[in-house]
């Protein structure tokens, strides 16, 4: 009870609950904003109704989610200074640099041009509208980037010097810091995983919609076929972004995984559940018993998989927790149970992430190839323009009923795998790294606020959480009304590009003219 | 002049940037309850602000982030010290963009009027609460020799800095009339104005008493002629509503609003944290300040994106100058304006969203 209790955990806690609670809605951002630009680019250069409506769509989609994104993010700024005090002092020199980097260069660019975008339909001519949502999504992918290369630095200090005064790191190079081969393997794979992310939530929501046409159409009724059109380009879409993505997240991981182990030898170590060193070192895919007690009844095993994914070949040694516990105890001082993080929770951790992401990546693929070719438009087999894919098993040969229901029950369900697998990967990437907070440097228990009472810390963490679960139970709801009832169709794009005006116009600086009275294309 | 002193400007200056922007848009959040007759006017309200309060809003992660890579010293006594409060703040932000969002994504009395709730309170306690924490900064707390907060929650809550949390509520919600004076268009313009100026003398009452205790605090030179300018910026701001100049009315209550954050750095200046305990424990600009190096390349990004993200929030401002009332408000929405998801038999449609949405 009393460990339970410590400032520690209690601070632990609130920063993995606040932390991976924004990171439900960081990725869906980041993959949102760029598929919904493209969309709206698509628009413009064809003029194509499907476009204006899918952009509409998924812009709507997204402006529901980056609202938690960003009031969750706020948060996440202060949250350093109150419950990490220590850690502020000891790191700000060298951590503070990227994250008032990201607030000055990305989130300014991100929160003005979404203003711009969201009331901006019927005041901006087309192309500059479309040029904000492209700045909000390159707002986006900066300030991943800078958070990142902050989070790095945690995992591997670098361009640094401990200063002999205080004791605390000094930056000496900044350049090594945002550019370090963490920050860029991190950011790699963290943009390939929020690729994947979006897509499988898109190709969820339009399976949903074109399976309710297709039953629609088999029951002899009415479907909306503007609806069809937009979901069935929606589909497409989403399956190959989530196609390349999550080879990309696979490549990527791979690279990382390199990186950290030459780094972090112990997170290895700790994901796979290797206690003693061997070699070649095999993958365990799947462990029966216990993996804390430090013997595993493994199950299923790829030979030599592990030594792969550390070193490239199949044959190198791979030490276990126990060596690098040795050697850091005999490196940092202490006894090597002290530097043992919790190794179930990195093993499970690292293959939910794997297991959960490559389930949706695998099923995106199997979609890709039942509605290859564009069969569904095919003037063989067009039964009309708006036809709902089929899923073709061979060029001639559709599903049959029961296997087309569960493939587009199967869309469905995957559709929020991504978001399992990346809590995963980073509650294994944080809690792998324990007992520091920066790797070598300094000691998570070294690092939170001396001056906060136990009951300002249960404050916070209760209110917190409280009020995060709140929310999403409406943002849920609202994400789910709004993508269940689709694109409304009837909408119009806009007859006229509207033009910038001038300061011009009667006094007052009614820009309008004609017009005035008009009501906003969009209000709060 | 020493890097860390142009830090401690940049820092008065990302202050003042988001007091002058996000104190209207609280002021237009707390005006839904004293200004607004019925939803259609609290939605004019709202417009108003729109497209640019997560835009202001980012200039207070800028300050903290700023602080943070320049005096982390700084950033990690206030916020730990600060603790309660600023978890006050944090959730009242979190609510308040919330409900902007969501308030008009679904149709239903409770709900809109739950988030109007919502929008007055969540923005009426940050007001208040940034004034007692900055009255609070300049006065002093208990920092013992580790440089860490050893006050609790009361010593943060005396008379002084509750005045000064009275002055920030009254100021923005002034400077939110002001705003909305300019903004708007009809019966609620002319409510605004008047409202300005009775609100406005009220403000000059409080901030002049609070300015001048300061002065009489740890003012200097400096900081006098701050209080000076503040004064006559509020005065000004008043004579110019009365005339029904609302563009040089808003002008110079921004000018109150930056007059004020700066005489309270000056007064501030050279500490960044005064300690009641012991002067000697104070944190300083130099004390607290982070190396060299880090503020050269902090000083280097900010000449240079600085300008850069005051030429394209100006430019938002400009793209949305119009005045909005009523009339360009958008009917409620019916529910037949969106076609009803065709759901197959047995599938229940889901409840219709607004049509009003993009
Ligand atoms: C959709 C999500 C997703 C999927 C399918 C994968 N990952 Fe991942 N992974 C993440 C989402 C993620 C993440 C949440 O984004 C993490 C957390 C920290 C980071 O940089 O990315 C992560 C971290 C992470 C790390 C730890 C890095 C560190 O501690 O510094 C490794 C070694 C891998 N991944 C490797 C892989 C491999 C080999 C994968 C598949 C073949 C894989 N990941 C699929
Ligand atoms: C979105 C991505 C991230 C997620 C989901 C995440 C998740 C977590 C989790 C679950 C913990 C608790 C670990 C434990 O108690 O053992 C934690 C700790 C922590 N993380 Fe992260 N983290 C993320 C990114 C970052 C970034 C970018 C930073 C730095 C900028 C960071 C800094 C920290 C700190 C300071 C702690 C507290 C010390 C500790 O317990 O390790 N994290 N994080
Ligand atoms: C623990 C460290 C983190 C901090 C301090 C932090 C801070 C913030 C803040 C203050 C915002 C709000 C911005 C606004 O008002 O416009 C925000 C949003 C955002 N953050 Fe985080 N964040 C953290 C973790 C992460 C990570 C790990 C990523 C990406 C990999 C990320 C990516 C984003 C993105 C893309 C947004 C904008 C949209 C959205 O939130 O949905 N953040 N973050």
């Amino acid at each position: 009870m009393d460990l339970a209790l410590a400032p520690e955990t209690i601070a632990r806690w609130q920063f993995g609950i606040t932390t991976v609670y924004h990171f439900l809605f960081v990725p869906l951002t980041i993959s949102l904003s760029a598929v919904t630009a493209g969309l709206e680019t698509a628009w413009v250069r064809t003029g194509k109704e499907k476009y204006f409506h899918a952009t509409r769509f998924w812009g709507k989609l997204f402006l529901i989610n980056i609202a938690m994104g960003v009031v969750t993010g706020i948060v996440q700024e202060f949250q350093f200074g109150m419950n990490w005090s220590d850690y502020s002092r000891f790191v700000g020199d060298v951590f503070g640099a990227p994250l008032a980097m990201e607030a000055l260069i990305a989130f300014f660019f991100e929160s003005t041009f979404i203003g711009l975008w969201i009331f901006g339909w019927d005041r901006l001519p087309k192309r500059l509208h479309c040029a904000a949502i492209w700045m909000v999504s390159l707002g986006t992918v900066l300030s991943a980037y800078f958070i990142l290369a902050a989070n790095s630095w945690m995992q591997h200090p670098v361009g640094y010097a401990l200063d002999p005064a205080t004791g605390r790191a000094r930056l000496t190079d900044i350049g090594a810091v945002l550019f370090q081969n963490t920050a860029l393997a991190q950011f790699a794979h963290t943009l390939t995983a929020a690729f994947l992310t979006g897509a499988a939530f898109m190709v969820g929501i339009a399976s949903y919609h074109l399976w309710r046409t297709r039953r629609l159409q088999e029951a002899g009724e009415a479907a909306d076929p503007k609806r069809t059109l937009a979901m069935r380009t929606s589909l497409r879409v989403a399956l190959v972004v989530a196609v390349v993505a999550g080879l990309g997240t696979a490549v990527s991981g791979d690279s990382l995984g390199k990186v950290m182990f030459r780094q972090q030898p112990m997170k290895m170590a700790a994901a796979e559940a290797l206690w003693d060193k061997e070699a070649p070192a095999p993958f365990s895919v799947f462990a029966v018993g216990d993996v804390a007690k430090g013997h595993n009844t493994v199950a299923v095993e790829i030979p030599g998989l592990l030594s792969f994914l550390a070193h490239s070949d199949f044959r190198s040694e791979v030490p276990g927790v126990n060596d690098v516990a040795a050697a850091e105890a005999a490196r940092y001082g202490g006894d090597p149970k002290d530097y043992l993080p919790n190794v179930p929770v990195a093993y499970w951790g690292f293959r939910w992430m794997i297991g959960f992401g490559m389930t949706s990546f695998a099923c995106a693929l199997a979609g890709l190839w039942l509605t290859r070719s564009r069969r569904w438009v095919a003037p063989g087999k067009r039964t009309a323009p708006d036809e709902v894919p089929r899923l073709m098993l061979t060029p001639t040969r559709e599903l049959g009923p029961a296997l087309t229901r569960w493939g587009w029950r199967v869309g469905i369900l995957t559709m929020g795998f991504p978001l399992l697998a990346n809590s995963w990967g980073w509650i294994f990437t944080e809690t792998g790294r324990q007992p520091w907070v920066v790797f070598g440097l300094m000691r998570t228990s070294d690092a939170v606020s001396p001056g906060v009472s136990l009951a300002e810390q249960l404050t916070t963490l209760i209110g917190f959480t409280l009020l995060y679960a709140a929310l999403a139970v409406v943002e849920v709801r609202l994400l789910a009304t709004y993508a269940k009832a689709g694109p409304v169709t009837s909408e119009r794009p806009p007859e006229k590009d509207p033009v910038l005006r001038g300061p011009g116009g009667p006094a007052g600086g009614d820009p309008d003219g004609e017009d005035a009275d008009r009501p906003l294309a969009f209000a709060y | 002049m020493h890097l860390h002193d142009v830090w401690f400007i940049l820092i008065a200056v990302l202050w003042t940037g988001y007091f002058f922007l996000e104190g209207f848009d609280f002021g237009v959040g707390v005006l839904t309850r004293l200004l607004a007759r019925d939803e259609r006017e609290r939605r004019v309200l709202i417009n108003t602000i729109g497209p640019v309060w997560d835009g202001n809003e980012v200039w207070l992660l800028t300050a903290g982030g700023a602080t943070f890579a320049a005096f982390p010293d700084w950033y990690a006594t206030l916020f730990s010290g600060f603790y309660l409060p600023l978890f006050a703040i944090l959730v009242c932000l979190i609510v308040r963009g919330v409900a902007f969002e969501y308030r008009a994504k679904r149709d239903g009395v409770r709900w809109k009027r739950n988030w109007e709730q919502a929008i007055f309170w969540t923005s009426l306690l940050p007001a208040f609460l940034w004034g007692v924490a900055f009255a609070d900064i300049v006065r002093g707390v208990p920092i013992d020799r580790h440089k860490e907060y050893a006050g609790g929650l009361l010593d943060l809550l005396h008379p002084y800095a509750l005045l000064g949390g009275l002055v920030t509520l009254t100021l923005f919600t002034f400077h939110g009339a002001v705003f909305t004076a300019l903004k708007t268009l009809g019966p609620i313009r002319e409510r605004a104005r008047a409202l300005a100026g009775r609100l406005g003398l009220l403000t000059a009452v409080l901030a002049a008493a609070f300015l001048v205790w300061t002065q009489a605090g740890t003012g200097n030179a400096r900081s006098l002629a701050a209080l000076v300018l503040a004064v006559a910026a509020l005065l000004g701001a008043l004579a110019l509503n009365r005339a029904g100049r609302e563009g040089w009315a808003f002008t110079c209550s921004g000018l109150t609003v930056a007059a004020a954050v700066g005489m309270l750095f000056l007064a501030l200046y050279p500490d960044v944290m005064p300690s009641t305990l012991d002067p000697a424990w104070s944190l300083t600009v130099a004390n607290a300040a982070s190396s060299a190096y880090t503020l050269r390349i902090m000083t280097w990004v900010a000449v240079v994106f600085t300008p850069l993200v005051l030429l394209y929030q100006g430019w938002t401002y400009w793209v949305f100058r119009r005045r909005i009332g009523v009339q360009h408000i958008p009917a409620p929405a019916h529910a037949a304006a969106v076609p009803a998801p065709a759901g197959p038999a047995g599938t229940a449609a889901p409840a219709e969203p607004a049509a009003d949405r993009p």
